[in-house]
């Protein structure tokens, strides 16, 4: 007999025993259900009620054609549950690939050679599934990354009434365009909601200020102005200073503080306002304890 | 910080990570805070220029020292179109893009030696070198 032919004898039995090795495994699934249960929850330490809820949609999947999307939705659940105890992903994952150790047990004492074989199937599908709540634990943290940064835009940016008609920005951090823009929108608003003539851009906190930001800045300060209202920028550190001299950068007839107190004072006296220092003498009281 | 290998300049959170390991690597070569700010600005100009008109590229940090002190030196290498007037590039004012035209003139400014080699149509090299005092 020529060796050519002996796939197309062997092939159609092998499908029909791989059909039959699912099945065996199926049938396990569902007669052991009471056995596999509880040892898949003693090795995946998992909570049981999540575990069940997984297994029986497995088992319906396999009903339905191997229709997983159920079996998904349940794993994707148990990852971000997971995650928000402080499992890492691998934990989730080895829960996941617990269910193997727990069916091969089962596998062993049926010793079937449809089992066996359905086994080898059963095991792939697993570390699919496994590597499945590694992805959506990945894809969960995605989103919280991307939904922080966008709350670290906003919260970042906060615009305070120093005095009546005076705000203030105390800037922290990075400048970028997409924070300029921000600020710049706040700061505008905020102008016109307080009805405020006069603005502090403090730049303390930033550490350090290139051509780029010092663009922005200069673009906030002419929009504040086209709105009538006129602007300090105060936090000038003396390496700030020196480095913004060297660059070249000309903030020309922009007024510049040193500190957010010294722009405080040169707006209160731009705005008629004279603060004089009380001339009673103040008594501190302090007590000590024994 | 040395042998580290290249960093990559592909987007704008690389210019922030290139200027927080300049500003490590100023702290730890002893370098006075004037000298940190300038050293970060510069490097924050020169990974910018790379980003905006070459697309992107990748900048070398190098703590160097000679006889008597040591410094750090920043490789930004990229394969952008090259700059085609090496003079007009570094005159201040001067741009093709929308900023205030000093990024690369400053930069020369804000360190002690500065090297430009660009080819046109191959990409640009630019190395400075800030010696702590």
């Amino acid at each position: 007999m020529p060796v050519s032919t002996v796939p197309f004898i062997q092939e159609p039995p092998l499908t029909v025993q791989a059909d039959a090795a699912r099945r065996r495994i199926e049938e396990l699934l569902r007669a052991e259900e009471e056995l596999i249960l509880p040892r898949w929850h003693a090795i995946a330490k998992a909570p049981a009620d999540e575990l069940r809820e997984i297994y029986l949609a497995l088992l319906s999947g396999f009903q339905e054609g191997e229709d997983l999307t159920e079996v998904r939705g349940a794993l994707a659940e148990l990852s971000r549950s997971r995650a928000r105890q402080g499992h890492t992903p691998s934990d989730t994952a080895r829960a996941v690939f617990g269910l193997k150790e727990a069916v091969y047990e089962t596998v062993e004492r049926d010793g079937t050679a449809e089992a066996l074989l359905g086994f080898t199937w059963f095991s792939r599908l697993i570390d699919d599934l496994g590597l499945f709540t590694f992805e959506s634990y990945a894809s969960a943290r995605e989103k919280i990354i991307l939904d922080q940064a966008e709350q670290l835009l906003e919260l970042s940016t906060p615009v305070v009434k120093l005095w009546d008609g005076i705000v203030a920005v105390p800037l922290v951090g990075t400048l970028d365009s997409a924070r300029t823009q921000v600020v710049m929108e706040k700061l505008l608003q905020t102008l016109v909601d307080n009805g405020a003539e006069h603005a502090v851009i403090d730049i303390t906190g930033v550490p350090a200020v290139d051509t780029q930001v010092a663009q922005h800045l200069l673009k906030t300060v002419f929009a504040a102005r086209l709105m009538g209202a006129e602007c300090v920028i105060s936090g000038i550190r003396p390496q700030i200073a020196h480095t913004i001299v060297t660059l070249g950068i000309e903030f020309g007839d922009i007024v510049t503080k040193a500190s957010l107190a010294d722009a405080l004072a040169y707006m209160l006296r731009r705005r008629g306002i004279e603060i004089s220092q009380a001339e009673r003498p103040r008594i501190a009281v302090r007590t000590e304890h024994r | 910080m040395t042998g580290d290998g290249p960093l990559p300049i592909v987007s704008n959170a690389d210019i922030v990570a290139v200027r927080q390991q300049v500003r490590t690597a100023a702290v730890e070569s002893g370098f006075s805070l004037i000298d940190q700010t300038k050293v970060v600005t510069a490097a924050s100009e020169l990974a910018r220029n790379a980003l905006v008109y070459a697309g992107g590229g990748q900048v070398r940090i190098e703590v160097v020292e000679n006889a008597r002190r040591r410094g750090l030196r920043l490789e930004f290498h990229d394969e952008g179109p090259g700059i085609p007037d090496v003079e007009q590039a570094l005159t201040d004012g001067w741009t093709t893009g929308s900023g205030l035209g000093l990024g690369l003139s400053g930069s020369r400014r804000l360190v002690d030696e500065f090297d430009l080699d660009s080819v046109p149509g191959k990409g640009t090299t630019v190395t400075v070198t800030k010696w702590a005092r």
